[in-house]
């Protein structure tokens, strides 16, 4: 591992002359918004409606048309709901759960919390009732601004164990004309000043209470998707909203003609670092699509310029693209392959402005004009300049295809605590296997177990009434714990991230036994969904498979394979076949790596069912519960290891709407003895 | 709900036969404005012929169809579409290669009267007036959460989906009677949770008076106001959901009666 830290300072001291200078340029252009001394979002949107004014500030896609919002606009709904949320008896430091999906009123409504002294907290929308009354009531929530219908349904469900709940406030009216609650109220009703008397009464207040706020004002509550276990209230003050996104505006050279599309849950930090915090200081376009199902759609009409994906989300992506190359006619497939091979060689050195001779930039232009141009324009990708992916580390052959196609995609290291920047990849400095250097401002360093520690104005200010979470977590001088194992890669001076430092563990016989790291491999083939891998304390490794059902349904629509359910599909042979040849080819990689050898999988089974958030395991955010699905899958995991070849079990399942059944299978086991022990003595 | 008991429609004595095959046999039941009035009854018993008596598709031989207090005279179906009355079909009766936004646009006949000259130049008032169609089909594709397939060929979509498009077409009419011929017909339990949640907001939110057949008990119970029972072409009983479900005769057509 790696051990020299006067290197890693001077590769530091190097990339900080870096920012300097960047924040210099930046400073001529957009100086005023950086050094405006702002305290909080409410001023900096005051800021964008006088800066900005009629200049669309949020759109959204409403009726087959996109809507627009100005900041002016935006302005003056903020400040009306703000007078109707201190109407409504709302406090200084009381919170505020926001529950829906992304939509611009709801943006607002953060603002608008924030703007009167209260602590605005998004929930996951899709959360099951019962999930909610952990976070409601932990943080004794006077006030819910939900989007619609099913929200106010699942809070009406619950009001027993959320008592302390007094308003309930919907965006959308649809379906609640005849609900009869006193607590219920629309937005639009909300945010009307001519329905308030006494308005002066209230302005007055609202004047005093804005004066108040400072940098360490309480931001934002978040809650953490809880990979390990019940989950964690992050406090994040102003300052690290606002000293986060202006190292992150720094970074990427961002300005207010960027646009972003945001369709990430509104709990999760990156959503709110980016939206917000980027998003207001900025004063790009914050846009918001139709619907879940629409967001390609809506994102090929909009071209953000600034974008994030989790890896999920370009592997999907790079999937659809091959499946619909594959049922396309042979001239334009091998157009498409001609042309993505000379991608391959070129596309990133071009990116990256290295030498290439003139007939391949001849080839590769001719490329774009065919292919590579109509192609990211299908994807919504074709105005990107910066492409964000982080939360997990990304097949090298997606990142690959994506930036041989032109896109900036980069990787970045965040987290919950840290309001997302930790770590970046600086434009041409891209290596799919590392995630940059740490944004201005970031001090890293790694403890002697190996773990990462960082320190910046972003990292968070406590857990919500958990001081000794906090204590374990931040240490005096303000050094972050990730929880993560990793070191400085010596070549670039990049962060390079193994794996959580408390799953890394050791196999029987004292080798290291780093499970994600072979999961991921294990990954990046677009057949498996998920893996999780067992063997800490074991003599060997063995692994449960999901498949993924849209690539492999489509592979066994091809080979005439009929199956009913997924359940069918998972425990076909064929799929057992393809998905032992793909851990062959994971053993022999690993057969590679003189630390990882043995962590090779010996056994494995295809589960019956998709790892569900509805059951817990795997979170919101879609990382897998380790704990818990060892706990729930122990019969199947005792027989992965007592040479059993099937197993019947039975698995409770939790549907949409909260109910729960059961679906019981008997699954196959499968040994790869065979090459595992070639691959050993190889 | 504030139902005022207020008749949209009345049917009185209907007699219905085809050829010696009596399908309805002198039945009367009536509509309230603003409710959810079920229809239910084995297979066999009726119940899509007295939807094709409502809606002017099937003309009864004996009886009277009373709408909003007049009543009606031979018509033909169209023009009972544009007194108000809109329906979906037991087995999906969509046009399977137009989009979906273009099925629900269909919906909208009633409602556009320029030529189809106009219509062709796209002038005197024939733009604006898609404009205006186009808003309603864009507020029901909204209701229905059906954006993503807006643009997508109806034929390639699945029967749920192509359920709630049907559903789409009648509602873009923006009908004040919804006949709605086993909506729910092979949907599994989450897909009836939705269809039953569209149905009953369709009433409270556009006040629509809505009558369907419905195989599903668990569903007609749960969402109706008043039910009306048919077993071989007769009424066999009538009333709220706890009043048929204690009703005897609906129990034994249903569970069947041993011989004594």
């Amino acid at each position: 591992m790696y051990n020299g830290k006067v290197n890693y300072k001077t590769k530091l001291a190097k990339s900080n002359l870096k920012y300097i200078s960047a924040y210099l340029r930046l400073k001529v252009k957009w100086g005023h918004l950086l050094t405006d001394n702002l305290n909080t979002l409410p001023a900096i949107l005051k800021r964008n409606s006088i800066k900005f004014a009629e200049k669309p500030a949020f759109r959204e896609k409403e009726f087959g048309i996109w809507q627009s919002w100005s900041w002016k606009d935006v302005y003056e709904f903020v400040n009306n709901l703000s007078l109707g949320l201190i109407s409504l008896g709302i406090k200084e430091g009381d919170h505020i759960c926001i529950i829906g999906r992304n939509r611009p009123h709801l943006y607002w409504s953060i603002i608008a919390a924030q703007n009167v002294g209260a602590i605005p907290t998004p929930l996951y929308q899709d959360a099951v009732a019962q999930e909610m009354i952990f976070p409601i009531s932990h943080c004794s929530a006077k006030m819910a601004i939900v989007e619609n219908q099913e929200q106010v349904d699942k809070l009406i469900e619950i009001k027993k164990d959320i008592h302390l709940l007094k308003n309930i406030i919907y965006l959308d009216p649809r379906g609640l004309r005849n609900y009869k609650k006193n607590n219920l109220s629309s937005l639009n009703d909300i945010s009307s000043p001519d329905k308030l008397n006494n308005i002066t009464k209230f302005q007055t207040e609202l004047k005093k209470r804005q004066a108040k706020q400072n940098l360490d004002t309480k931001s934002i509550l978040l809650y953490t998707s809880g990979t390990t276990g019940r989950s964690k209230g992050v406090v994040l003050s102003n300052k690290n909203v606002i000293e986060s996104g202006k190292a992150g505006i720094v970074f990427d050279k961002i300005d207010s003609n960027f646009s972003l599309i945001c369709y990430l849950p509104m709990a999760w930090v990156g959503d709110f670092a980016f939206s917000m915090g980027l998003g207001l200081q900025s004063g790009m376009c914050i846009c918001c699509p139709e619907s879940a199902e629409t967001l390609h759609d809506d994102m090929r009409e909009i071209g953000p310029s600034y974008f994030f994906g989790p890896p999920r989300f370009f592997e999907s992506l790079l999937t659809s693209v091959n499946l619909k190359i594959d049922d396309a006619g042979s001239f334009k497939r091998a157009l498409f392959n001609y042309f993505m091979s000379v991608a391959k060689e070129n596309g990133e050195k071009i990116l990256e402005n290295k030498s290439v001779g003139i007939i391949n930039r001849i080839k590769y232009f001719m490329g774009e004009i065919f292919i590579y141009g109509p192609l990211k324009n299908r994807m919504g990708l074709s105005k990107t300049k910066v492409g964000y992916t982080a939360g997990e580390a990304i097949g090298p052959e997606i990142f690959q295809f994506f930036r041989s196609l032109g896109i900036n995609l980069k990787q970045l290291y965040g987290q919950t605590e840290a309001c997302v920047f930790v770590t970046c990849q600086p434009d041409k400095q891209v290596h799919p296997e590392t995630v940059g250097v740490p944004v201005k401002g970031v001090e890293l360093k790694i403890s002697n177990s190996g773990e990462v520690l960082y320190r910046s104005p972003g990292s968070f200010v406590e857990y919500f009434k958990d001081p000794s979470n906090t204590k374990k977590t931040k240490d005096r001088e303000g050094w972050v714990a990730t929880g993560d194992a990793g070191f400085i890669d010596e070549e670039t001076g990049h962060l390079k991230i193994i794996d959580r430092a408390k799953d890394v563990g050791k196999l029987k016989q004292g080798s290291l036994f780093a499970p994600k790291y072979v999961e991921n491999k294990l990954k990046f083939y677009p057949n498996i969904l998920e893996a999780v891998l067992f063997g800490s304390g074991k003599e060997y490794c063995v692994a449960m498979i999901n498949i993924d059902l849209t690539a492999v349904g489509n592979w066994a629509e091809k080979n005439n394979i009929s199956y009913a359910s997924y359940q069918e599909l998972a425990g076909h042979p064929d799929v057992y076949k393809m998905v032992a040849e793909h851990i062959r080819e994971v053993n022999l990689s690993l057969s590679n790596d003189k630390n990882l050898s043995n962590c090779q999988i010996r056994r494995f089974l295809v589960l019956h069912k998709e790892l569900d958030p509805d059951d817990g395991e795997i979170t919101r955010t879609r990382k897998v519960r380790r704990n818990l699905v060892s706990d729930k899958y122990s019969d199947l995991i005792k027989a992965l290891y007592d040479g059993s070849k099937e197993i019947y079990t039975e698995t409770e399942v939790t549907y949409e709407d909260g109910r729960k059944g059961k679906i019981s299978a008997s699954i196959v086991i499968q040994e790869l003895e065979e090459t595992f022990k070639k691959v050993e003595a190889a | 709900m504030n139902k005022e008991n207020i008749k949209m429609m009345d049917i009185k004595n209907i007699v219905l036969r085809f050829g010696g095959v009596v399908a309805i046999q002198n039945i009367s039941f009536d509509i309230f404005k603003g409710e959810i009035r079920a229809i239910i009854g084995p297979n066999g018993a009726g119940k899509s012929s007295m939807l094709n008596v409502i809606n002017g598709f099937y003309h009864p031989q004996e009886g009277e169809v009373w709408f909003r207090g007049k009543k009606r005279g031979s018509m033909k179906p169209y023009q009972i579409a544009h007194q108000g009355i809109a329906r979906t079909f037991q087995n999906i009766a969509l046009f399977k290669g137009m989009t979906a936004l273009d099925n629900i646009m269909t919906g909208r006949f009633t409602h556009m009267k320029k030529g189809i000259f106009s219509q062709m130049i796209w002038e005197g008032g024939a733009s604006r007036e898609e404009y205006e169609n186009r808003e309603v089909v864009e507020k029901v594709i909204d209701f229905l959460e059906i954006q993503h397939i807006r643009k997508t060929p109806v034929g390639a979509l699945p029967y749920g989906l192509q359920k709630r498009v049907e559903l789409g077409r009648a509602l873009a009419a923006e009908p004040e009677l919804l006949l709605l011929d086993e909506p729910m017909a092979g949907m599994n339990v989450e897909e009836k949770e939705d269809m039953s949640r569209y149905i009953l907001d369709v009433n409270s939110e556009f006040e629509t008076t809505v009558a369907l057949i419905e195989h599903d008990m668990g569903v007609v119970m749960d969402i109706s106001d008043r039910v009306v029972v048919m077993d071989y072409g007769k009424k066999i009983g009538d009333g709220t959901p706890d009043e048929v479900r204690n009703n005897q005769a609906v129990i034994d057509a249903y569970l069947g009666v041993s011989e004594h």
